[in-house]
């Protein structure tokens, strides 16, 4: 009997633990933030500084070209995600419920694709969109992140698929739906979950990519946020206030975002379905 | 409600041949019962006629059309899976209407039709819930409704049963039964369970390996079956075996088993003098006799409560009796028993039928 309390008390205590850990660096960008600069290097190692302020934000907002940057992160996370997640849905449901020629060797690929250091095709693929006048634009970008995201967001896809029974959709198609009408009416919406998990991990994964975003872009205009951090670093000094201000309000729609997709990530949708 | 025809019907994922010359007419109004071991192909016959898999040889048609190459939603056929494969993001009254909405039938008519079914099952108080809310027989119940509101051509049951308890699984197969009796579809019915076939068909066809091995009323496989493979699948406990020499007399033939017991039978059957052949019995059968012609050793005693099975040893051969005599429930180690004649089947060296007496 004590032994299950102290063993609850454990369990809890690590998780507790787990999260202090994992939080920290948050709490100390948004403790950054509001720290005026006459008290960042004066007052020592401290939790919490002794009075706050919102200057670094409004100067973030007002002075620099961050909207601009937000207002590009946005454009390329969003359309990267929804793009990415409409192929992959596509794909990964034709990997787990057809068979075709090739199949196996489209699987390979898609894996080796996945083994490269992204730094060994910076250049090739600088390359290639240079021509088509793709660097320095948000769609070159957009193109890029998909392409990337594409074959591991398949696999995902492919795996929320095989576990929905094939007996649904044929349970529809004898319904009287045609196969497409099958996926859009009874697979799809069983497969929330995995589409919010897909959504949510390549809109994280381009909002916050740094390599292409560094090498495609030149110039403010285009930048998006990761990149526009860098312009508070300049030769002589870092500005911490005015980074941490904005990368606090960088976070904000990742948080949005999941908060939205939270209730899919959670459920449980296709209990129930096949004997139990 | 339709006829179904099946003519030299085959299938062959890739290479692996499942099934092969399947020939079966079945007519409008029909129940037929595909029956036979796990693996033997039902599923997969059953899939090819609800248009779930190609059909590699063969044509199938349903009231005369040709429709090989019809897709599962033209073919107008409802379906009963074994998982019962109810749409879990849908509440049971959305589950049964789902195929009358794709066909935008008017609200009233499915209203209509949702609520007369779910009437006949039962189903009135859950029409609101989802597929986990409910027990394994309510489950089963509207995957049961779904196929019956849109009055298909033809009913396809995949083992609906087999996911129930066995009191449960007795009393779906006589609402089956009744419902089939009502609304008079023609129906194909897949199951393992030779009991289950037994109750429902109106005619069985008995499936191994990959083709038809007799097709009949119940009572026919049963009195008259066609090889080794039907006798011994009907029927629990299963018919006995045992291998005896044909002797040809002038009127009669006589099988003389491993012992020399002479058997004779009633008739003259069509084998070579000498050839070996198979007798068969069903246990309840076999007689207990104190001047019985067979020695058989007492294995186990087994009571089922309407009877009794017991578990002999005949030539060093299992062999089962049944009886309803609770006398022999008492331990012996030694019985005598007698085959009466009039009951014997015997059947060929190739396990084909030679004769019933
Ligand atoms: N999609 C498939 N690919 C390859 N073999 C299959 C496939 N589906 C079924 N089979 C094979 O076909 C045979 C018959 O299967 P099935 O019709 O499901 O048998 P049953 O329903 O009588 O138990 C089995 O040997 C099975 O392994
Ligand atoms: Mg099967």
């Amino acid at each position: 009997m004590t032994g299950r309390i102290l063993m609850t008390i454990a369990h809890r205590a690590a998780i507790l633990a787990y999260i202090v850990f994992a939080l920290f660096p948050l709490f100390w960008l948004l403790k950054v933030s509001v720290t005026p600069n006459d008290l960042l290097y004066s007052e020592g190692v401290r939790l919490w500084p002794s009075h706050t302020t919102f200057e670094h934000y409004r100067f973030v907002i007002e002075n620099s070209a961050f909207p601009t940057f937000f207002k590009n992160s946005l454009i390329v996370a969003c359309s990267t995600s929804v793009a990415v997640t409409v192929l992959s849905s596509l794909a990964g449901y034709a990997l787990s419920r057809f068979r075709f020629r090739g199949k196996y060797a489209i699987v390979a690929l898609m894996l080796i694709t996945q083994m490269f250091p992204l730094v060994m095709l910076v250049a090739p693929i600088f390359k290639m969109l240079s021509p088509l006048g793709l660097t320095n634009s948000l769609t070159g970008l957009v193109i890029v992140y998909t392409a990337f995201n594409v074959p591991f967001a398949t696999f995902l896809m492919q795996s929320f698929f095989d576990g929905i029974p094939k007996d649904l959709e044929e349970a529809a198609m004898i319904d009287g739906a045609s196969r497409f009408i099958a996926f859009r009416q009874i697979i799809l919406p069983l497969t929330l979950p995995g589409i919010a998990a897909t959504l949510g991990f390549v809109f994280t994964a381009a909002w916050s990519e740094l390599l292409f975003a560094l090498m495609l872009i030149s110039g403010n205009t285009s930048a998006t946020f990761p990149v526009g951090l860098l312009t508070f670093v300049s030769k002589f000094s870092v500005d911490f206030g005015q980074m941490m201000a904005a990368g606090v309000m960088a976070l904000i729609p990742a948080c949005l975002f999941f908060l939205l997709i939270q209730r899919y990530l959670v459920q449980g949708l296709t209990a129930g379905a096949v004997k139990g | 409600m339709a006829s179904i025809a099946l003519s030299r019907v085959g299938k062959s994922f890739g290479t692996h041949s499942v099934l092969s010359e399947v020939d079966l007419d079945i007519k409008d109004g029909e129940f037929v019962v595909l029956v036979g071991p796990s693996g033997c192909g039902k599923s997969t016959l059953l899939r090819m006629i609800a248009g779930l898999e190609d059909i590699t040889s063969g044509t199938l048609t349903i009231d005369g059309q040709r429709v090989n190459d019809l897709k599962p939603k033209d073919r107008d056929i409802a379906m009963v899976f074994q998982s019962y494969a109810l749409y879990p993001h849908m509440n049971v009254a959305d589950n049964m209407s789902y195929s009358l909405r794709l066909r935008r039938r008017s609200k009233e008519v499915i209203a209509a039709a949702v609520s007369a079914a779910s009437g006949k099952l039962g189903l009135d108080p859950y029409l609101e819930r989802r597929p986990k809310a409910l027990s394994g027989g309510q489950r089963q119940r509207v995957a049961m409704g779904r196929a019956i509101v849109r009055k298909p051509k033809a009913f396809l049951f995949d083992e609906p049963l087999s996911n129930l308890d066995a009191r449960l699984r007795e009393q779906m197969r006589a609402e089956i039964k009744r419902l089939h009796a009502e609304l008079g579809a023609t129906s194909v019915y897949v199951t393992h369970d030779q009991i289950e076939a037994m109750t429902l068909a109106s005619r069985i066809v008995a499936m191994n390996a990959g083709s038809v091995q007799q097709i009949g009323a119940p009572l026919d496989l049963y009195d008259r079956p066609a090889n080794l493979f039907v006798a011994g699948f009907i029927g629990s406990p299963g018919m006995n075996f045992l291998e005896g020499r044909c002797e040809q007399g002038p009127e009669n033939s006589t099988v003389v088993l491993s012992r020399g017991y002479r058997l004779p039978l009633s008739v003259r059957i069509p084998a070579a003098d000498g050839e070996t052949v198979t007798l068969g019995i069903r246990p309840e059968h076999v007689t207990v006799a104190p001047d019985g012609q067979i020695d058989a050793a007492v294995e186990l005693v087994e009571p089922t409560g309407l009877g009794i099975i017991l578990h002999l040893i005949v030539h060093g051969e299992s062999f089962k009796l049944f009886t309803t005599d609770r006398a022999l429930l008492q331990p012996q180690a030694t019985l005598r028993i007698n085959l009466p004649k009039e009951r014997l089947h015997v059947f060929d060296q190739s396990g084909n039928r030679l004769a019933v007496m």
